[in-house]
């Protein structure tokens, strides 16, 4: 065990058990799982991806690279690559080691380093770019090697929500920049959000509790600032919450995982904040020696917080390797906790004097000028010649099992980066800092390049208060990160999860590679779950270092959301299962779904397609249906139609503007079908239009067209035509409407209107009147090409109206029909359906629907365009009637061809159905120059590649039934 | 934490009314409400309230059954020039929430900012819910009227009540 006996920030009165990999352990409340792991002695935690090299904790958070664990939380809550320093433990927690074969502790795939040699950088480039063939070979072995974890295969049983909230300031990490920032802007009585990804608020504090502030103990004014945000009624503390992406103007979104047994697995928030102020830290570096990437290499700020927030000594007997002065400390508390120093090795010939003289006063041994390498038991110390390389005659051997590598600070600019704030090289910080903001945004402490408390806590206040920020302080300082790569060992890994090595990125730049997002993508270096917070620092030196330039000559790469990986269940929130986008179902869809009815989606809508009766399969039940109407009535909910009142003084001379037909001579009374086109004169939508009043329309449109019409027409209206006192209400959801089609469908309501001559009703009339006592509009217009009604009524009595419908209509022989029927009869009377018969490249003309347009109007939407010569050619695809000959019913979608060898298609079919009425296949189709064929026979390319010859016949396979066209 | 309440509203009248300040404000009388009440805000009185969502845009709520003689007695207004009255009655269903954390469960799926002082009591919006559109108006500190198109209510429902119980 390497739990020491006190200390941490761990509530030793809770202890927890968990496995790994089988192996039942203990840890305490506080504890993530890669701290309990080191406490219990586990040291190799994972495999990297190509090498299969055995791995260890590298640091303790976020960016973690190695320590990637599959956690099982039972009931099919699997999740991998979990990182194990960034997940609390709770009682009963599974977490299994991944990408090993057979075990973790012996590894097939890493043998001899197997792969070594054959996986160089750009393997994946070049072997897919090779002969054909070769990618066959090598596609399974990569596929076995490559990738991380098993993704999980039962559905997520847990619940994810989501959460808008706005704030005056949002403060990005809890730590003591962060948490001055928010105390600073509580006092001003503004609204805060506090969030940090870790469990518990503190940053950089709960792993140095020897610093004060204000003259208390770090911890003691830690717990009073989170005590005091926590009672403030204007602030919100979200902690294990990840800033994850900085949106424009100031709109961030935030994962929050919540306590393992919460009701709620995890929340996204979507904040939009007045100003934000990050105070996201930064990662230490690693160093590239040979073995940095060993179990027991670690970082040197990570052992800090493994021995003073977790009281866990990762090692008995440590070296450190620096470049940077950061890391002394961490090894002199080690040493005060009862760890062997073995030596500090430190890249620079003088290290400040305050340091040498106190591992002098601690008797620990400095090896300055001085690299390391790795020896199977610990380390081999060797001085660094002028060009990097280690002078190999002169070793002294470090016998270790831990080693500490400070190789100095990356600020973490990922977020600011991403709000589209300027980056800026800075020598002295030896990194990119945040420079010009692009939003209302400002940068505090370590993520600003600031390393000294005292300053950080100024920082936090003066960006908590609104006001300017004090200079940058930094104290530490180390060797600059491009010469410490230099002449450093091929094998050192720059990412240990994508197993890239120093030598990789030489070769990419030997290979001719410059820009640093080239080398990135070839070599793959950055690209793993860490998204390049380890790596990118470091490989870019080595670039750098390989190319002879300076760091900002070389650029950056762009940083993108999300910070550190969402779980997708947090970004789709609720929006699965039933509520995955809303289920919209028409007034009468109870009574149809009692009826045993097949429904089907339109859009969002449920439509009931045919109601079958006991026996009956879905052919038959459409023919009954069909027979029904045409032999005597039918009654079809055609609630979803889109309904638009149009009402005002210039309504007439809008709805000419916006649709083909003339209206101005439309009677009170009347209706027409209309046609709307798109600015390119092809048809966008078609309905009827029913002149209710001089100054009110009643419009329908397609089910699917309700929206973007009324979008269309307001869009219009509020553009182009502001002038015109006319306006558009969505009626859609009030009406429900009842068509009622057939021969006697006139016979079936005549009882139940009241308030009108129903004789005296017209073709393609409109009533305000009363249907079984409710006040309703009847149109006599149908879509069957049949006498009929569509009785609109109030929603909420449409199945009361339905109801005395049917009951009225029993007698004769009434029979309900779905959408399937209705598109039989539609084609049957070669009415188009929009969007089946077009598909935004016909014109009217197309579809033969040319005589609707208002050939005396001065303009209406797309006028323009049919005018072109290609809208006139006579080569065009035109609506035709196809019969099959052979009596089966085509494919819709069928290329049609003028011979079956032919490779030209001359248009396709549309809508194809066994029509009841005639006894036969019919079928709707595009073809080029399709009137002039009518009368010949074309060829249907069926998706087999059978051909069938079909009969060109006009549209109208029926005759109407003396009424005037109508839809 | 109070439980937070959601009921479905029983049915009653709802007029679009569209209209200039003016002529909106001739019918004020018959109506029974002030009209136009200030841009996203509802006035309301007794059994009626009017709700202007935009310029132009005003929703009149009434009583069950008021629609025909409203429409008429609107109609009847002299001199009121040209507005646009339509019944929308059966086209929309109203929710009330209420409770200390309405706002919070309203925010799980409403991007506005529901702070009392930005959406005070009498403020009143079309904004969305997730995926659906609604009409949000609050009514008082802890009660909202929300206001959705007929099909899209079980789709709300089902939302919010998940989303409450997660609240709790």
């Amino acid at each position: 065990m390497s739990r020491l006996p006190t200390g941490g920030r761990i509530d030793r009165s809770r202890p927890l058990q968990f496995s790994f990999d089988g192996r039942q352990l203990e840890g305490f409340a506080g504890d993530t799982l890669a701290s309990a792991l080191l406490a219990n002695g586990v040291t190799v935690v994972g495999r990297g991806t190509k090498y299969h090299r055995p791995r260890g904790i590298l640091t303790a958070g976020p960016e973690e690279p190695n320590a990637l664990v599959e956690i099982d939380r039972g009931g099919g809550r699997r999740e991998p690559n979990t990182r194990a320093t960034m997940q609390p433990l709770f009682d009963g927690l599974v977490a299994r080691s991944q990408n090993r074969f057979p075990s973790l502790r012996f590894d097939a795939a890493a043998l001899a380093g197997l792969a070594a040699p054959l996986l160089p950088a750009g393997f994946y480039y070049k072997t897919f770019l090779s002969p054909r063939g070769w990618h066959h070979l090598w596609e399974p072995v990569l596929r076995r090697l490559a990738g991380l974890g098993r993704a999980p295969d039962a559905p997520d049983p847990d619940r994810y929500a989501n959460r808008y909230a706005h704030c005056d300031v949002l403060v990005v990490g809890a730590g003591p920049a962060g948490l001055a920032a928010a105390l600073a802007a509580a006092e001003t009585g503004e609204r805060v959000i506090l969030c940090d990804e870790q469990a518990e608020p503190g940053g950089w504090l709960l792993s140095d509790p020897q610093e004060s502030i204000d003259g208390q103990p770090a911890w003691t004014w830690l717990d009073d600032a989170v005590a005091t945000l926590r009672a403030h009624p204007r602030v919100r503390v979200l902690t294990s919450t990840t800033a994850f992406h900085y949106g424009l103007q100031n709109f961030l979104a935030l994962a929050e995982i919540l306590p393992e047994g919460s009701r709620l697995r995890e929340r996204l928030w979507q904040i939009r904040a007045k100003r934000v102020v990050l105070a996201t830290g930064a990662i230490e570096r690693k160093l590239l020696f040979h073995g940095n990437d060993r179990p027991g290499a670690m970082f040197a700020s990570a052992a800090r917080t493994w021995l003073n927030r977790y009281a866990v000594l990762p090692g008995r007997r440590a070296v450190l390797a620096a470049s940077h002065d950061s890391g002394w400390q961490s090894v002199f508390q080690l040493q005060d906790a009862g760890a062997e120093i073995a030596a500090i090795v430190d890249w620079r010939a003088a290290p400040p004097p305050p340091l040498l003289e106190e591992a002098a006063r601690r008797g620990i041994e400095v090896l300055a000028g001085h690299g390391v390498t790795a020896l199977p038991d610990g380390m081999l110390a060797m001085p660094r010649a002028a060009d990097g390389t280690l002078i190999r005659n002169r070793t002294r051997t470090l016998f270790c099992d831990l080693v500490l590598m400070a190789g100095g600070w990356t600020p973490t600019v990922h977020l600011f980066s991403q709000s589209r704030g300027r980056l800026r090289w800075d020598d002295a910080a030896d990194a990119f800092l945040p420079g010009e903001p692009a939003q209302n945004v400002v940068c505090i402490g370590a993520c600003r390049g600031t390393d000294d408390l005292a300053a950080c806590i100024a920082e936090g206040q003066a960006a908590g208060a609104g006001t300017s920020l004090p200079p940058r302080v930094q104290r530490a300082g180390g060797l600059a990160v491009r010469a410490a790569v230099t002449g450093a060992d091929g094998r050192s890994f720059v990412d240990p999860q994508n197993d890239v090595t120093a030598d990789d990125i030489r070769l990419a730049v030997r290979e001719g590679f410059r820009s640093i997002e080239h080398v990135k993508r070839y070599t793959t270096t950055g690209m793993a779950t860490d998204q390049g917070k380890i790596a990118n620092m470091v490989g870019l030196a080595v670039v750098a270092d390989t190319l002879e330039r300076a760091i900002p000559e070389v650029g950056i790469t762009t940083f993108r959301g999300p910070y550190t990986p969402v779980s997708f269940g947090t970004l789709a929130g609720r929006h699965r299962g039933v509520l995955f986008e809303p289920i919209r179902t028409p007034p009468l869809h109870d009574w149809a779904a009692a009826q045993g009815a097949v429904f089907e989606p339109v859009g969002l809508w449920q439509r009931a397609r045919y109601f079958p009766r006991p026996g009956e399969d879905m052919q038959a039940a459409v023919a009954r249906e069909c027979r029904a109407v045409r032999g005597a009535a039918g009654i079809f909910d055609a609630s979803t139609l889109g309904k638009i009142e149009v009402v005002g003084p210039d309504a007439t001379t809008f709805l000419e503007r916006i649709y083909v037909n003339a209206l101005a001579n439309l009677a009170p009374g009347r209706c027409r079908y209309a046609l709307l086109l798109r600015e390119d004169g092809c048809i966008a939508d078609d309905g009827i239009i029913g002149r209710l009043a001089a100054d009110r329309f009643h419009v329908t449109t397609t089910t699917g067209g309700a929206a973007s019409v009324l979008h269309m027409m307001e869009d219009y209206l509020q553009t182009e035509w502001p002038d015109l006192r006319v306006w558009l209400t969505s009626t859609t959801e009030h009406w429900g409407v009842i068509a009622v089609q057939g021969p006697r469908s006139g016979e079936v309501i005549a009882p139940l209107v009241e308030g009108i001559d129903l004789a005296a009703l017209p073709p393609m009339g409109v009533a305000c009147c009363t249907v079984a006592g409710i006040g309703a509009r009847l149109f006599s217009v149908g879509f069957t090409g049949e006498r009929g009604f569509e009785i609109n009524v109030p929603a909420g009595h449409a199945p009361a109206v339905w109801q005395a419908v049917l009951q009225a209509g029993a007698p004769h022989g009434i029979t309900p029909y779905g959408t399937e029927a209705m598109h039989v009869l539609r084609a049957e009377r070669g009415y188009i359906i929009v969007g089946q018969e077009t598909d935004g490249t016909v014109t009217p003309d197309d579809v033969g629907l040319g005589r609707l347009i208002g050939k005396k109007k001065a303009d209406f939407i797309g006028k323009r365009s049919l005018d072109r010569p290609d809208m006139r050619t006579t080569g065009r695809r035109q609506l035709v009637g196809l019969l099959p000959i052979d009596a089966t019913v085509p494919e819709e979608g069928a290329q049609l061809v003028i011979a079956p060898g032919s490779a030209t298609p001359l248009g396709h079919i549309t809508s194809a159905y066994a029509s009841p009425t005639l006894g036969r296949p019919i079928a709707l189709g595009l073809l080029q120059s399709g009137r002039v064929r009518i009368g010949t026979s074309v060829f249907a390319l069926g998706s087999t590649g059978t051909a069938a010859p079909v009969k060109v016949v006009s549209p109208m396979f029926t005759q109407p039934a003396g009424e005037g066209e109508n839809g | 934490m109070a439980e937070t309440i959601i009921e479905t509203l029983p049915p009653g009248t709802r007029l679009a009314l569209r209209a200039a300040p003016e002529p909106a404000a001739r019918l004020s009388g018959a109506f029974g409400v002030v009209l136009p009440p200030p841009l996203l805000t509802a006035a309301h009185g007794g059994k009626r309230a009017a709700l202007r969502l935009g310029p132009d845009d005003i929703l009149l709520l009434a009583e069950e059954g008021a629609a025909a003689s409203l429409l008429q007695a609107l109609a009847a207004v002299p001199g009121a020039g040209p507005v646009s009255l339509t019944d929308i009655s059966h086209g929309q269903i109203a929710l009330r929430i209420t409770g200390p954390q309405a706002g919070e469960l309203l925010n799980e799926g409403c991007p506005l900012d529901l702070d009392p002082a930005t959406f005070p009591p009498g403020a009143c919006t079309r904004t969305l819910f997730g995926k659906a559109g609604i009409v949000l108006w609050r009514t008082g500190a802890a009660v909202f009227h929300v206001e959705v198109a007929r099909s899209f209510a079980p789709y709300l429902r089902a939302l919010l009540d998940e989303a409450a119980a997660d609240l709790a």
